[in-house]
């Protein structure tokens, strides 16, 4: 059985099916409110949601059964002293240890939980950068959207912020830089100076059996890392479009990488009119597209960077994607294949499966 | 003692209770003292800054007012997400 919990413009909605069959939505919560990102935690089993009501702010809540009582998690509030407040939660991801977890959010800033997601704090390096040199904010804010720990090593974790690029930190959030050499953003003159310029990174991963090697969609562009992130390369020749929000990885093959193009910055939507994911198994040398059983003529869609998410691995790799129509599109067979896993949700911000 | 009065969202997190007599100079004293004594309201009315959110809208006695307007003791506020919040 497979559990997918689907962030949407108006509540969280838990679906639940076998691969290649229509699911069935076993709860709904938080009806009415934007909930932006949600993870089934697989080691407490705990679901959490990050809601932002543009009535009461962001919160993020947990609950053992998205169906029943949830509880509002403690600490997620910019310090003191600041004329900026919270204003979205992004992205929720486990870390490497036990209990860690962290918060993506907008403005900027990255929460840790040491507790499973009970109480939260603000990662103050971190913070102190975007404060320190002002970081400027992508189309939809000044999100932290990536969290993608290094296996093994739980003081490694990578960042992603839209528009400022990607951090490392080496010791557990203590001290971060920059990693970006090599991104050329089109948005920006080719004279534009290259340090502290607004880099809309959209998501990024990391190759799970291969540590060093990441990928990233950018707003224009998608690239290759095989450096932990230190430099980049352009990998987007052979799409359609090098312009879209998600990207995904299979964990058990390091060359591979799965994105959704949209025809361009200026156009949002799957080009062409059909729905289509382009999967590399060669780093990026290469793409094939993967649309058998996706919409294949008027279907101009859009999904968002949160909206895609994967599990399992190799041959039993399963790919969900949502898009902001409200459908929600699965396949059981590492994209071999598509099948539709629900229709007319509200808009669709995140997808998240266990 | 002023008298806030909460619907919806608020007065579900308030345990239900919809009227809370409460001690305070202004409407923005008397949602901190709320807040305060409904722990589960905590952050919901004012953000980190203390500060009423943007798409909360505050009426006393009828009248729409702000964090800053003095408030009697006989007076009754209102909170009411406004129309402006969501889509």
């Amino acid at each position: 059985m497979t559990e997918i919990l689907v962030g949407t413009k108006k509540g969280l909605f838990a679906l639940e099916g076998e691969p290649g069959e229509p699911f069935e939505i076993t709860a709904r919560a938080f009806a009415g409110e934007p909930v932006e990102a949600a993870l089934r935690d697989r080691r407490s089993g705990r679901a959490l949601a990050g809601m932002t009501s543009p009535f009461y702010g962001p919160k993020i809540l947990l609950a053992d059964d998205p169906a029943g009582e949830w509880e509002q998690a403690e600490g997620l509030a910019l310090p003191d002293g600041q004329d900026r407040t919270l204003q979205r939660v992004w992205v929720i991801t486990a870390g490497d240890g036990d209990d860690t977890l962290y918060a993506g959010c907008d403005p900027g800033c990255l929460f840790t939980s040491r507790d499973g997601g009970a109480t939260w704090a603000l990662d103050e390096a971190l913070w102190e950068h975007n404060v320190r040199e002002s970081w400027k904010p992508g189309g939809g804010g000044l999100c932290l959207h990536s969290i993608v720990p290094w296996p093994g090593d739980p003081r490694r974790l990578t960042v992603a912020v839209s528009a400022a690029g990607v951090w490392h930190t080496d010791d557990d959030g203590a001290s971060w830089r920059r990693g970006n050499a090599g991104i050329a953003p089109r948005y920006l003159p080719d004279d534009a100076p290259t340090d502290d310029v607004p880099l809309c990174v959209h998501r990024l991963d990391r190759a799970a059996l291969q540590p060093e090697r990441m990928f990233m969609q950018f707003h224009g562009g998608v690239y290759r890392s095989d450096d932990a992130g230190a430099s980049w390369t352009g990998i987007g020749e052979g799409l359609p479009s090098d312009f879209g929000f998600p990207i995904v990885l299979d964990p058990a093959d390091p060359d591979s990488a799965y994105v959704i193009p949209l025809a361009a910055d200026m156009d949002r939507v799957t080009p062409d009119g059909r729905v289509r994911v382009y999967e590399t198994r060669d780093a990026g040398t290469t793409w094939a597209a993967r649309g058998d059983g996706l919409p294949g003529e008027h279907a101009y869609l859009t999904v968002l960077r949160r909206a895609f998410d994967t599990r399992g691995a190799g041959s039993q790799l399963e790919l969900y994607f949502g898009a902001t129509s409200g459908d929600l599109f699965g396949s059981a067979d590492a994209g071999a294949t598509w099948f539709e896993v629900a229709r007319r949700l509200p808009p669709i911000y995140s997808v998240t499966v266990s | 003692m002023a008298v806030v009065c909460l619907r919806g969202q608020l007065k579900t997190l308030a345990g239900g209770q919809g009227e809370h007599r409460l001690e305070g100079a202004t409407v923005l004293a008397l949602l901190r003292a709320l807040e305060a004594e409904q722990a589960a309201l905590a952050g919901w009315i004012l953000d980190e800054r203390g500060a009423i959110r943007p798409h909360l809208n505050v009426f006393v006695n009828g009248a729409q007012s702000e964090g800053a307007a003095a408030v009697a003791p006989d007076d009754r506020i209102d909170l009411i997400p406004a129309i402006s919040g969501g889509a």
